[in-house]
């Protein structure tokens, strides 16, 4: 059911790459740098979102309460 | 859930690290992260059957209920601790790696401590 998230994971990696190659050419390194770590923080939220449905299971399965 | 969209999950995931990895190194280990969960999460219906067949047979045989959640636990506590430490060596960081794997020995001996002194006492009564 989440398995797509993998996949929009590794299309928002790609698309910061060439976002961030497309701004150093125009010049703009810290525009750059900005939505490169804003990518980053959006994966790292579907990341975590994901981690915390899997630890949940986990602790629900194995009563590590 | 069969062995087969486990598989093509994992041999995708890894295509799409190697792609990503090459520009963002560090979206490629979430990259990865996602798909140990996702892998798992999806498993966990089985393990779900297991775990309470497992309850099952301890209740049938009326063994007393503390050695069976104490080792399902030990089991969760390493599963968490490997995949951690597995996610960490992955991305190059052995040294943190090992150091969850410390993390997760110590509290599986801090889980074993009681169990491991009614053994003690047990034997001792036995012997003369």
């Amino acid at each position: 059911m989440n398995v797509d998230l993998i996949f929009k994971i590794a299309a928002i990696g790609l698309v910061i790459a060439i976002i961030n190659i497309v701004l150093q050419k125009a010049g703009r390194e810290e525009i750059a740098m900005m939505t490169t770590l804003a990518g980053i923080v959006i994966v790292l939220l579907m990341v975590i979102n994901l981690i915390n449905q899997l630890f949940q299971s986990v602790k629900s399965i194995f009563k590590l309460y | 859930m069969n062995i087969l969209q486990i598989t093509a999950i994992g041999l995708i995931t890894t295509l799409l690290v190697i792609i990503v990895k090459q520009q963002r190194p560090d979206i490629a280990m979430m990259i990865s992260l996602a798909a140990g969960s996702v892998i798992f999460i999806l498993l966990l219906g089985n393990i779900k059957t297991i775990v309470s067949s497992v309850e099952n047979m301890a209740q049938k045989a009326n063994l007393d209920s503390i050695y069976i959640t104490t080792v399902l636990k030990v089991i969760g506590i390493a599963y968490i601790a490997e995949f951690g430490s597995q996610i960490c060596k992955d991305s190059g960081e052995g040294a943190i790696a090992s150091k969850i794997e410390l993390g997760g020995k110590i509290l599986i001996m801090v889980l074993a401590l009681p169990i491991l002194t009614a053994l003690l006492e047990a034997v001792l009564k036995i012997l003369p």
